[in-house]
């Protein structure tokens, strides 16, 4: 593999700099650098991230290859500057056994644009009643760590508080799908004003707060970490904040939709904004972003969920919930967080690198921009405008909520372990 | 007028007040021996039913008959989805076939509203009723019911129901025909108050124009119409009310209660009644009770709807008269 030289780039936002690539590594971060045996990238007015990474990706494969694959959807991470995503476990079947995540592993190492690391079920079928193999499928080739029966809450207590303890043994982290299933029983879209109005079954914010709070109380008794999924409501901020003032190991993650979209769009009844948790309102928009800036909410994850397009393109009650999000996500973050002042470039990297690097254990991931680390980097155009639209995606779906919209911001280049998978724009 | 009748709260009080008065010019034509006008003549109407709905089927195919459109009856039980074929297809096979106008009826709120708006079909919708959502043409055969019986047969002509008093009572969180009423009758500068146990009212309501109580007896006294909503059985079961026997107590019109009310107000409902649950036979049969008179008014309120949509620059009243003169 020859060199790489990324030459006048902001590294993390802050200082201009040039970054020499050779072979797998970053050899040399520094001014003036030379380019003697390296394909030069004239990267001026641009930042320089690490490699982002995404702790919460549908991939759809094994069992819904007609909505995405592993080949699709990680081209789509690597359109968006992802160098690994964590894949969810409700496939078909699901990811609740060595041999899937083994499978979805080997899919990821076969399709060379991310990094994969599957994510295991909690229970067997997610059905929340027994415990899958979680050693197991830490043990296997595919190294779990994180594990999830997302789309679906581990509601039983017991379930909750066994799964918490039981991955101590192996540093392992439990990622909860926060939904009281009663509260929620009918339900298409925040409980409030808009839903009253429309006529469409509730989801209150309290049935994602109640199981946050007992989730950090069980994961304070028992002495575990956990990791809160898609939090979407003010109420969640306030806990989990609670939570960390009292030096309970809690993580909490937000997506690119929570941070920029709101109930208001139902009106349209168009389902391509129909998503689980739902959109909320204005108000927890704004908590969301500001829990994003002061930590309390430690990272970005896409929760990208491809599906057909006949699934959307039909009335409300009869469409999937879930949207595509791994191709726009760093321009949402740049339009909510860093273009609003909340949060600089250097933050960024640490929400939607570092940070969930850190929580997934991703080796090799979410590392300095430093010489002798892994160059996987992620280079953007931050002074780019587009409007998005679903027929350039790399994902095999295009149920996303941003068509039309302009967004600002356009990943440039990616790169795996020094190769580049984006380039000028286009996969490689 | 708009393309579309898709949900109460799109109607200006113009709108609705135009569709009150050709409602009146239509009711004129079922008082004659031959009940109908050439209106919709070689025009074609689908009336296209995701959920049962006997009555409201009827009500506009009765409607569609007097206008002489021609009319295709499409009933499918359950939801587009376990059919199999999506709603999406229905709508263009049914389109592809020539129709001119849909009227829908579905389980999903805001099926209609898809229709009209995603660009599969192009023919003029009309909400028949979807979810929890709207009825508007409930609402309007509503209006028109208490026009007539508040203000006045001509007298209402031209006129809103400006001041009236109107009571909603029950079930409103799943009724479709809560949300239109509200929405008209609002439209209309009636005053409307909501009574309902706190089970059975949406959270979000605080932003409706309307007042909300939980004590029936003491908004009967200042009510010029009270509206008795349906309470559907498999509400009995998910914790909503201890017992039919207690929401009947608390929340049911019976001829004592009836007697609270102003001498000249009257109690509605939207059909099917619940006998001895929402409503005792005593009310259900009194005179005041216009239950059967808003199923007359619905077929006037159908027809007006269907040709201020599909009629085209004629006015009702025109063609009405050229008829008449015949």
């Amino acid at each position: 593999m020859s060199k790489i030289l990324i030459r006048g780039a902001q590294v993390l936002g802050g200082e201009v700099q040039d970054v020499l690539v050779d072979g797998e590594t970053i050899e040399q971060v520094g001014t003036d650098l030379s380019a003697e045996g390296a394909t030069v990238i004239e990267a001026q007015g641009q930042i320089l991230l690490p490699g982002l990474v995404d702790l919460h990706t549908h991939l759809r494969e094994p069992g819904r290859e007609d909505s995405e694959t592993v080949l699709t959807g990680t081209r789509a991470a690597a359109s968006g500057g992802f160098t690994a995503v964590f894949a969810m476990a409700n496939t078909h079947p699901v990811a609740d056994t060595a041999g899937v995540v083994e499978q979805v592993y080997r899919l990821g190492k076969e399709s060379g644009y991310c990094d994969v690391q599957p994510i295991g079920a909690v229970t067997v079928g997610l059905e929340g009643k027994k415990l899958a193999e979680l050693g197991a499928m830490h043990d296997s080739a595919a190294g779990v760590t994180v594990f999830s029966d997302d789309g679906k809450c581990v509601d039983d207590a017991v379930i909750m508080r066994r799964a918490l303890e039981y991955v101590k043994a192996f540093g392992g982290v439990v990622a909860q799908h926060a939904q009281e299933p009663r509260l929620t029983e009918g339900a298409q879209m925040n409980e409030g004003i808009v839903s009253a109005e429309l006529g469409l079954g509730g989801w209150p914010a309290v049935a994602e707060e109640s199981i946050i709070a007992r989730d950090v109380l069980l994961a304070e008794h028992v002495g575990s970490r956990v990791h809160i999924c898609h939090l979407s409501t003010a109420g969640s901020v306030e806990i989990v904040r609670w939570a960390k003032s009292r030096g309970i190991d809690v993580t909490a993650e937000v997506t690119p939709h929570h941070l920029l979209l709101t109930d208001e769009l139902v009106r349209s009844y168009d389902p391509v904004y129909k998503v689980n948790p739902p959109l909320r309102t204005e108000k927890d928009v704004l908590a969301l972003r500001e829990a994003l800036a002061d930590g309390t909410i430690d990272i970005v994850a896409t929760d990208h969920a491809p599906h057909p397009h006949e699934d959307k393109d039909c009335e409300w009650a009869a469409a999937a919930m879930g949207m595509v999000g791994l191709e726009t996500a760093l321009s949402v973050v740049q339009q909510t967080m860093v273009e609003t002042g909340l949060l600089d470039w250097a933050g960024v990297a640490d929400r939607m690198s570092f940070a969930p690097a850190r929580i997934g254990r991703a080796k090799g991931h979410g590392r300095p921009v430093s010489a002798g680390e892994p160059a996987n980097l992620t280079l953007v155009d931050p002074a780019y405008r587009g409007v998005v639209d679903p027929a350039d995606f790399a994902s095999r779906s295009r149920n996303t909520p941003y068509e039309g919209r302009e967004l600002p911001g356009r990943v440039t280049h990616t790169f795996l372990r020094g190769r580049a998978t984006v380039v000028d724009g286009k996969l490689a | 007028m708009m393309r579309h009748l898709i949900s109460a709260a799109d109607l200006t009080r113009d709108d609705a007040v135009l569709i009150l008065d050709t409602a009146e010019e239509m009711a004129r034509v079922a008082d004659r021996p031959i009940r109908k006008l050439p209106t919709l003549r070689g025009r074609t109407i689908c009336n296209l039913f995701f959920e049962d709905s006997t009555r409201t089927r009827i009500s506009f195919e009765a409607a569609e008959k007097r206008l002489s459109a021609d009319v295709i009856n499409f009933t499918a039980k359950g939801s587009s989805v376990s059919k199999g074929e999506s709603l999406k297809d229905t709508a263009q096979t049914l389109e592809a076939m020539g129709v001119d106008a849909v009227v829908i009826r579905h389980s999903a709120s805001g099926a209609p509203y898809r229709l009209a708006t995603s660009g599969w079909i192009d023919a003029p919708v009309v909400n028949a009723g979807d979810g929890t959502h709207q009825h508007p043409t409930q609402a309007l055969l509503d209006a028109f019911t208490m026009r007539r019986r508040l203000v006045g047969r001509d007298a209402g002509l031209g006129r809103d129901l400006a001041g009236k008093r109107i009571t909603l009572v029950g079930d409103v969180l799943h009724s479709r025909v809560a949300r239109s009423n509200v929405d008209l009758l609002h439209t209309l500068g009636a005053e409307v108050t909501l009574v309902a146990p706190p089970t059975l009212v949406p959270v979000g309501v605080e932003t409706w124009p309307c007042e909300v109580s939980y004590d029936l007896d003491r908004v009967l006294p200042k009510s010029d119409a009270v509206m008795m909503l349906r309470v559907q059985r498999e509400r009995m079961n998910a914790a909503f009310f201890p017992t039919e026997r207690e929401y009947s107590r608390r929340y049911g019109l019976d001829g004592d209660r009836m007697a609270k009310m102003p001498e000249h107000a009257i109690v509605m409902h939207p059909g099917p009644m619940v006998r001895g649950m929402e409503i005792t036979a005593e009310v259900a049969d009194s005179d005041r009770c216009t239950v059967v008179e808003q199923v007359a008014n619905g077929v006037s309120i159908r027809m007006a709807v269907l040709y201020l949509l599909l009629g085209g620059n004629d006015s009702a009243v025109t063609h009405t008269r050229t008829e008449e003169n015949k």
